[in-house]
């Protein structure tokens, strides 16, 4: 699906964010994108979704519709849940009555089915990032992009969000690419790690993870995963 | 039992304040052509209730005429501003070179001008009363969060739909609150022209009384028209305070 080849970002103050960027993103694939702050992994994603152009290399197949989930809910405060979530197909102009039945759908998918008026406000912070969740998922998008989305939670509302993403992205089919910090994060859901160094961001490792579907943070395989990655990072770090 | 006293504290002290006065000038024997004391003031209102009070809804018509046009003048610029940055340069100094002039200096022309009176008041109240709405809201319309701007281009929304579905929806906090500064401005800016007027017309409002009551040294019928008009500034404000709170709770701002 989207091809990345040799791509590379320099910022416009000479700071050369991305080098060398290839990656092949399938259909269906879960891929962590782990790397220290500042390494440019938010850079690379925005990339991805062309909110953002390469000054070198191309970028090839992207999908028309593309799920994007922020570290930050970034929801409208003024509109209901509901509201938040039909907001891609309403700037898509899908009809009201198609789109009610998607938004009831990705609603009820994350739990929410009961807080379809209610305001951001008025919602717990795992509540609020499970809309966010929902709107990227409601127009059903081949590619789903997620810039750190559970950073700022805690961490039981952080486990419990992982395991729904993991059913949601299968029972969506997309192909998911997660940036995130943390190694544990990256062995729990990706099948797919590719470890990046900073300045400039290049992609160091790349690891396979096949762990079992259930039962997974108390396998061995998830720990010896953990720890296989850590030492890709540190690697990446004094390289 | 203390929310309850809080609540009161205002009326209590205002009681204490006139209750002291009164006595002072009684115990002092000041003339009322100097000071007057607050039974003469509510006599010389009581006198002459309808002049006042049709001075007051004269006041308040221009005011609210001139809030009304500064909402119009000020969103609209606004919105050309958010247009383009072509626009935003051409229209700022200009709209600041309004705002700095002080409306005393500009008055007497715009009475030249305009010819009718009462229109010449609106214009020059519209003037001092337009610049925190249109400032507040040009700033709110560049307010949305980035990310809520990134998003709406990922899922292709045109200028038009991200200005109606992200930007004004964001202006709004900001709006509310430039209007409720400009609802006090837009009385000052009545007075200040109606002083510079300085004559009757059809219907004189607040400002024309007080001068009036000064050259007939009729002294306490100028403290009535003066706490005439502070109760309308006082009205004004909490009126669009409680317009803003109303507004603001449905937009998820807890104020």
């Amino acid at each position: 699906m989207l091809v990345l080849e040799r791509a590379g970002r320099r910022f416009p103050d000479g700071t050369q964010a991305l080098r060398d960027i290839s990656i092949r993103v399938n259909p269906g694939d879960f891929i962590a994108l782990l790397g220290p702050s500042g390494c440019g992994k938010s850079t690379l994603l925005r990339l991805m979704a062309g909110l953002d152009q390469p000054d070198a290399g191309r970028i090839l197949g992207r999908p028309d519709q593309i799920g994007y989930v922020f570290q930050d809910p970034t929801l409208l405060p003024w509109a209901t849940a509901a509201e938040n979530i039909r907001l891609p197909l309403r700037l898509r102009h899908m009809p009201k009555a198609a789109s009610a039945v998607l938004v009831r759908q990705a609603l009820a998918q994350v739990g929410l089915a009961e807080f379809a008026d209610v305001r951001p406000p008025s919602l717990s912070g795992g509540m609020r990032m499970r809309v966010s969740i929902a709107r990227a998922l409601v127009q059903r998008p081949p590619l789903l992009l997620m810039d750190e989305p559970f950073a700022a939670l805690d961490e039981f509302t952080r486990h419990g969000l992982q395991d729904e993403l993991l059913a949601l992205t299968a029972t969506a089919g997309c192909a998911t690419v997660f940036v995130t910090h943390s190694a544990y994060e990256a062995a729990f859901l990706a099948r797919r790690i590719l470890v990046m160094s900073s300045r400039p961001g290049r992609i160091v490792a790349e690891l396979a993870a096949d762990l079992p579907t259930s039962g997974r943070r108390d396998s061995a395989a998830y720990h010896a995963l953990v720890a296989r990655i850590t030492a890709a990072a540190l690697e990446a770090r004094s390289a | 039992m203390t929310a309850a006293l809080a609540r009161l504290a205002p009326f209590l002290f205002a009681a204490l304040a006139l209750a002291l006065w009164e006595a002072a000038v009684r115990a002092a024997g000041i003339p009322a052509y100097i000071l007057p004391a607050p039974s003469a003031i509510g006599l010389a209102f009581a006198s002459a209730p309808g002049l006042l009070l049709s001075s007051l809804a004269t006041t308040l018509l221009v005011s609210g005429l001139a809030l009304l046009a500064g909402c119009v003048l000020g969103v609209g610029l606004a919105l050309v501003m958010a247009s383009s940055r072509w626009a935003r340069a051409a229209v700022l100094p200009w709209a600041i070179m309004l705002q700095v002039t002080p409306v005393v200096a500009i008055a007497p022309l715009i009475i030249v001008w305009v010819g009718d009176p009462f229109l010449a008041l609106v214009v020059c109240a519209t003037i001092v009363a337009f610049f925190p709405i249109f400032s507040n809201t040009a700033t709110g319309l560049a307010s949305a969060p980035a990310e809520l701007a990134d998003l709406f281009r990922l899922s292709g929304a045109g200028r038009w739909q991200t200005l109606l579905l992200l930007r004004v929806p964001a202006a709004v906090p900001l709006f509310l609150a430039g209007l409720r500064i400009s609802g006090g401005l837009a009385l000052v800016g009545a007075v200040v022209a109606e002083f510079v007027a300085g004559s009757g017309g059809f219907a004189s409002g607040l400002a024309y009384r007080i001068l009036e009551s000064g050259y007939r040294l009729q002294i306490p019928r100028m403290f009535a028209a003066l706490a005439l008009l502070s109760f309308a500034g006082i009205t004004i404000n909490a009126a669009l305070g409680s317009l803003e709170r109303r507004v603001l709770r449905r937009w998820g701002k807890v104020a």
